[in-house]
C-alpha cells in the first residue's frame, strides 16, 4: 500500500486508543496508512459504532407483529395497514447546534429526514426535542433563536410539517444543549428500500451536492466533550441546502418507482466512509471506488478529506446494472449531479483508488462490525427525599406554572414552523400529541415526543421509563393505538463510570416500559459526550412515538365543549417532589419523582381509547407537568371554556391534590347524560374515575384555591416567551 | 373546467393544491413543469406556494424567468385565469402580472397561523364570499408583507384591487391583526382584469373541517364556477 506506515501515536492523535490501534495492525496485517487509519478513526469512533452502548441496547425490545424492519437500518418501518408503512427516527444534533445553532439544528433536521426518505418513504412530518440552559444564562437566547429559526428554514423549504416536539429549560444544559430530530415518512409496505449494496458489479451511483472540506471529523466531535473555546470548532459543523435536498427527496422517490436503485444510504456521519463501509456490509460484499471521480468543490481535496467529508444533502446508491442512463435521466431532469464512482465487488474490501493509484485496502468486517466496550459502571444513588411544603393555596401558583418558562405556551416557537403544509395535519402542535393524516385515507397517525430530564436526573431508570408512559398517555389521548418507540439517548462520556450508571438505569427503564407497554424501540440514535468541562447534562433519554388513529372522526381531542362532565382518571397519592410546582414554586430540585405503574398505565390507556373510539369521550388530556390544575387549564386554554372543579374528597391538600404529579392520570370531559354509562365501565373495569365538576363559563374556579378568568389564563401563559425572545420584561399579566 | 398547476424546483404545496383544486371541482388538475415551453388549454393556472429554487436571490425571482412563465404570461393576455398563492404571488409580482413586491416580515421570521380576512375586492375568485365576510385561512411564510410605491397603492385602492386584507375578530385592518406588516394589511390583490388573482394565505390547507376549516372549499368550488 502505498504511503508511509503509521503509528500508534497517529491513532491517538485521531481519537483512537493504544489497543485500538493494535487491533487494526492484527486486522490489517501490517501498518495501516494515514487514509486507511482515519477510515478506521471514523469508523470506530463513539458515534458511528456504538461501541460503548451496544452492550446495552441489545436489552431493548425491538420486535413485535407490526415490526417491519427495526434499529440497524436508517429508521425503523412499522406495518400501519392497508399495504402502508411508516418509517421513523430521532437522532441528535447537539454538538454542532451549540457551535453555530441555526446550522446545526439546520442539519439535524436534513440528515434525519435523509434517513427516512433513503427507505423509500416520503417523509410527512418532523417533530423535535430541544434542552436548552436557563433563561438567564447568556447564550440562551442566541440559541433558542438559531435552532428555532434552523428548524424551521430547513422543514418549512422542504414542504414537510413539523408537527410536534418539546422545549425545556435547566442549567444542566448550560454548556451543552440538546436539539433531537425526528423524522416520520410513510412508504407502501413492498417498496422499502434498504442501505445494501446487492450484489457484486453493481454500479455504485453519488448523488446530490458536491463534496467540500465541511464537517471533516464531525462524527469525532460528536465524539468528545466539550471545554470553553467550542466555537474554534465552527468549521466542523455543516452547512445545509434545504433547496438540494428537496431535489434529492423528489429524484431519489422518482427514480426508486422505476426499479433502477438496488441500495442506498445517505452520506451522514463520517460521509462517504461510513455510507460505502455499511452498505457494503450488510451486502456481505466489497466495495471499489474511484475516488477522482466524486464531484468536488475544491479539487485539491485528499482521499482522506474526500472520504470524511460530512457535506449536506448527498445519496450513495447502488444501481442495477444497465439503469444507469434512467438514473442519468432523472437527476438531469430535477438539476442533480448524479455520477458513477465505482462498482460492487466480491473481495469483502474497501478498495479506493485516485487516478488508479491505490490508496486504500481495507477489510469491511471489522469496519463495519466496529468494537463493543464493556464500560466500567456505578449505579446512581437513590434520590435523597425532599420534603415539599404542601399548605400553599391560592390560585397565584396555578398562574406562576403556567407563566413559568417551562410550561409557557410555545407558540413563539410553532409559529415559525410550518405545520400546515402536506394538507394532512389534522392535530396541529399544542395537543397531547399531533395527528397527520394518512394521506388519501381516512385513518391517521398520532406522534409525540417526551422525556422530563428532571424525574431522570433524580432516577434515570424510572425517568426514562416515565418518558415512555407519557409518549403512551400522549398517543391515547389523541385516540391512538401506540404502536413503536425510536430513542435518543443523550449522556454525559461513557468513560464515566457514574455516567454510564445512569445510561445503564436508563436503558432498563425504557425496556421494561416498551415491553409493558407494547411499544417496541424499533430505531434510535445515542449521542454521549454531551459535558462541558467534565460537567455531563442530566441523563436524557429522549422518546419518539408513534401511534395509530383508526378513524380521523374518532380521534381525541383536547377542547372539552361547554356544559361537560370532568373526570379524573387515576389515582392521586399527592406526590409532589420533583414535580415543577416544588422546583418553581419553591425551588426545591431532586427527591424522588413519582412512581410509575406500567400495569396501571396500560389498563388507563386501553379504557380511555375505547372511550374515544366508543365516541364517549368529547375531549381528553393527559396528566403530567405540573399535574392536574395545569392539565385543566391547558384544556380551558384551547378551547377558550371555564371549569370549575372541587376535590372529591379533602384527604389531601389542595396544593397536594392540585401540582401532584402522579402518573397514569388522565382528564375526561364526557357529556352530562352519559357520565353514568362511563363510570359503570370503569367501575366495571376497576378504572379509577372521579367526577370533579364541569366545563362551562369563562372562568376556571378550582376549590378552594380561587378562580381566573381563561383570558387571564391565556395571556398567562403567551407572554413568557415573546417577551422573554424579544428581552423584554416579563408580562405578569 | 381543466385547470393546471405549475411545478416549480422546490414547490412544495403543488400537491395540495391539486388536491383540493380536484375536490372542489371533480377534476384534477394537469401538473406542468417548470421547463415545459407550452400550456395546455384551460380556464385555470395556479402557481402554488413553496420556495421556488430554494427562493435564492429573492422570493420567487428565478421562477419569473423559467420557460413556463412565458406561456403564462402568453395566457394571461389571452384571458386566461391565473392564481398565485403565497410564493406564487411572489412570483406574479416578481414576473410583473401584479404589481408591488413581497419583502421579509415585519417581525423579521417565518409565520405559520390561522388569519382572518376581510373580503374588499370584486373578482371572480372570491365568488364564493360576500363583500365584507370574514373568512379564515392559513399564512405560512417569511417574505409575505406586501408593499408597493404611493401611486400603485393609491390606484389599487382606488380601483377596488385590494381583495383581501388581514383583519381582527371586528373585522378592522389593525397592526396587531396583520401576521407580516403589509401596506395596509393587504392580504391579496387582482389585475385590473381582476383575472389574475395572488393572495399570500393558502386556501388549499383549508378545505375540510377536519383540517381546522373549510372556507378553502368555498373558494376553491364557487371559483370553479365563476370561471368555468
Amino acid at each position: 500500500m502505498s504511503a508511509a506506515a503509521t503509528t500508534t501515536d497517529d491513532a491517538i492523535r485521531l481519537g483512537l486508543s493504544a489497543d485500538e490501534y493494535r487491533q487494526i495492525l492484527g486486522h490489517l496485517g501490517r501498518a495501516p496508512n494515514p487514509t486507511e487509519l482515519g477510515v478506521f478513526s471514523a469508523m470506530w469512533n463513539e458515534h458511528c459504532s456504538y461501541k460503548s452502548s451496544r452492550r446495552w441496547l441489545r436489552s431493548l425490545p425491538s420486535s413485535g407483529v407490526h415490526v417491519v424492519h427495526g434499529p440497524g437500518e436508517n429508521a425503523g418501518v412499522i406495518d400501519v395497514g392497508d399495504g402502508w408503512a411508516v418509517a421513523f427516527k430521532m437522532e441528535s444534533h447537539n454538538h454542532p447546534s451549540f457551535i453555530e445553532p441555526y446550522q446545526g439544528a439546520a442539519t439535524g433536521v436534513g440528515g434525519i429526514l435523509r434517513d427516512v426518505f433513503t427507505m423509500g418513504a416520503r417523509p410527512v412530518a418532523i417533530l423535535n426535542s430541544l434542552r436548552f440552559g436557563t433563561p438567564e444564562h447568556p447564550k440562551t437566547r442566541h440559541l433558542v433563536g438559531g435552532v428555532v429559526g434552523g428548524i424551521g428554514g430547513y422543514g418549512n423549504c422542504m414542504g414537510i410539517p413539523t408537527v410536534g416536539g418539546e422545549c425545556s429549560f435547566d442549567a444542566g444544559y448550560n454548556g451543552n444543549i440538546l436539539v433531537n430530530a425526528m423524522a416520520v415518512g410513510l412508504v407502501r409496505k413492498d417498496r422499502i428500500f434498504l442501505a445494501n449494496a446487492g450484489r457484486p458489479g453493481n454500479p455504485v451511483l453519488y448523488v446530490g451536492a458536491r463534496t467540500g472540506r465541511d464537517g471533516i471529523h464531525g462524527a469525532s466531535m460528536a465524539s468528545a466533550g466539550f471545554s470553553d473555546g467550542a466555537e474554534t470548532r465552527r468549521p466542523t459543523v455543516q452547512i445545509g441546502d434545504p433547496f438540494m435536498e428537496k431535489l434529492l427527496l423528489e429524484a431519489c422517490l422518482e427514480l426508486m418507482a422505476t426499479g433502477a436503485v438496488i441500495g442506498i444510504q445517505d452520506m451522514g456521519a463520517a460521509g462517504l466512509t461510513s455510507s460505502s463501509v455499511e452498505m457494503a456490509a450488510r451486502a456481505q460484499a466489497g466495495i471499489r471506488l474511484h475516488l477522482e471521480r466524486v464531484p468536488v468543490r475544491d479539487a485539491a481535496m485528499s482521499p482522506l478529506e474526500l472520504m470524511l467529508s460530512e457535506s449536506q444533502e448527498r445519496m450513495l446508491m447502488t444501481l442495477r446494472p444497465g439503469a444507469e442512463a434512467d438514473a442519468a435521466t432523472v437527476f438531469r431532469k430535477w438539476g442533480l449531479e448524479a455520477v458513477v464512482i465505482g462498482e460492487v465487488t466480491d473481495t469483502g474490501r474497501l478498495e479506493l483508488a485516485m487516478h488508479g493509484t491505490a490508496v486504500a485496502d481495507l477489510p469491511i468486517e471489522p469496519l463495519a462490525e466496529g468494537l463493543v466496550y464493556e464500560r466500567p459502571v456505578t449505579d446512581p444513588p437513590p434520590p435523597s427525599p425532599v420534603a415539599v411544603p404542601d399548605q400553599d393555596t391560592g390560585i397565584d401558583i396555578l398562574l406562576t406554572l403556567i407563566g413559568s418558562p417551562n410550561l409557557s405556551s410555545r407558540t413563539w416557537i410553532w409559529e415559525q414552523y410550518d405545520h400546515g403544509v402536506m394538507g394532512d395535519t389534522i392535530t396541529p402542535p399544542g395537543s397531547d400529541a399531533a395527528v397527520v393524516r394518512i394521506h388519501g385515507t381516512d385513518r391517521a397517525l398520532a406522534l409525540t415526543a417526551d422525556c422530563t430530564p428532571r424525574y431522570c436526573k433524580a432516577n434515570p431508570r424510572l425517568g426514562a421509563a416515565q418518558a415512555v408512559a407519557e409518549a403512551f398517555r400522549n398517543l391515547t389521548a389523541a385516540g391512538a393505538r401506540p404502536l413503536a418507540v425510536t430513542d435518543c439517548l443523550n449522556f454525559g462520556s461513557p468513560e464515566d463510570p457514574a455516567v454510564m450508571g445512569t445510561f445503564k438505569a436508563a436503558v432498563q427503564g425504557l425496556g421494561e416500559a416498551c415491553r409493558a407497554l407494547n411499544m417496541p424501540v424499533v430505531s434510535g440514535n445515542v449521542s454521549f459526550y454531551n459535558e462541558t468541562d467534565g460537567c455531563p447534562i442530566p441523563p436524557t433519554p429522549q422518546v419518539g412515538a408513534v401511534g395509530l388513529v383508526e378513524q380521523v372522526a374518532h380521534r381525541g381531542r383536547i377542547s372539552p365543549s361547554p356544559g361537560t362532565t370532568v373526570l379524573l382518571i387515576g389515582d392521586t397519592e399527592g406526590h409532589l417532589s420533583c414535580s415543577l410546582y416544588a422546583r418553581e414554586l419553591h425551588g426545591l430540585t431532586g427527591g424522588a419523582p413519582p412512581p410509575v405503574d406500567l400495569d396501571a398505565e396500560l389498563r388507563h390507556g386501553e379504557w380511555i381509547r375505547a372511550q374515544i373510539a366508543g365516541g364517549l369521550a368529547d375531549a381528553c388530556h393527559d396528566v403530567s407537568d405540573g399535574g392536574l390544575a395545569v392539565a385543566l387549564a391547558e384544556m380551558c386554554m384551547a378551547s377558550g371554556v371555564g371549569a370549575s372543579v372541587e376535590p372529591p374528597d379533602r384527604t389531601l391538600s389542595p396544593a397536594r391534590f392540585y401540582f401532584a404529579e402522579d402518573q397514569a392520570r388522565y382528564l375526561l370531559a364526557v357529556q352530562s347524560d352519559q357520565v353514568d354509562g362511563v363510570l359503570r365501565t370503569a367501575s366495571a373495569a376497576g378504572i379509577p374515575a372521579r367526577i370533579l365538576g364541569r366545563f362551562g363559563g369563562t372562568r376556571l374556579h378550582l376549590e378552594p384555591l380561587g378562580s381566573v378568568t381563561v383570558d387571564t389564563l391565556r395571556r398567562r401563559h403567551a407572554g413568557w416567551f415573546p417577551s422573554y425572545m424579544d428581552g423584554t420584561t416579563r408580562e405578569t399579566g | 373546467m381543466r385547470t393546471v398547476v405549475v411545478v416549480f424546483p422546490g414547490s412544495n404545496c403543488d400537491r395540495d393544491v391539486a388536491v383540493a383544486l380536484a375536490r372542489c371541482t371533480g377534476r384534477a388538475p394537469d401538473l406542468v413543469w417548470h421547463g415545459a415551453t407550452s400550456l395546455p388549454a384551460c380556464g385555470l393556472v395556479v402557481l402554488p406556494g413553496g420556495f421556488s429554487y430554494g427562493d435564492y436571490l429573492r422570493a420567487g425571482a428565478i421562477a419569473a424567468h423559467s420557460p413556463i412563465m412565458r406561456s403564462v404570461h402568453e395566457a394571461a393576455e389571452r384571458g386566461t385565469a391565473v392564481l398565485g398563492i403565497c410564493n406564487g404571488f411572489q412570483i406574479l409580482t416578481e414576473t410583473g402580472l401584479l404589481p408591488g413586491a413581497l419583502v421579509r416580515n415585519a417581525g423579521l421570521r417565518f409565520v405559520c397561523r390561522p388569519v382572518d380576512l376581510r373580503v374588499d375586492g370584486d373578482t371572480p375568485f372570491l365568488a364564493a364570499f360576500a363583500p365584507g365576510e370574514r373568512v379564515r385561512f392559513p399564512v405560512a411564510h417569511m417574505e409575505g408583507n406586501y408593499q408597493a410605491d404611493a401611486e400603485t397603492m393609491a390606484r389599487l385602492e382606488g380601483d377596488g384591487r385590494v381583495a383581501l386584507r388581514y383583519v381582527d375578530e371586528a373585522g378592522r385592518a389593525t397592526e396587531a391583526a396583520n401576521p407580516n406588516g403589509s401596506a395596509a394589511g393587504i392580504a391579496a390583490i387582482t389585475s385590473n382584469s381582476r383575472r389574475i388573482f395572488g393572495l399570500m394565505p393558502h386556501p388549499e390547507r383549508v378545505i375540510g373541517d377536519e383540517l381546522g376549516g373549510s372556507d378553502g372549499r368555498r373558494f376553491f368550488t364557487a371559483l370553479a364556477d365563476a370561471l368555468a
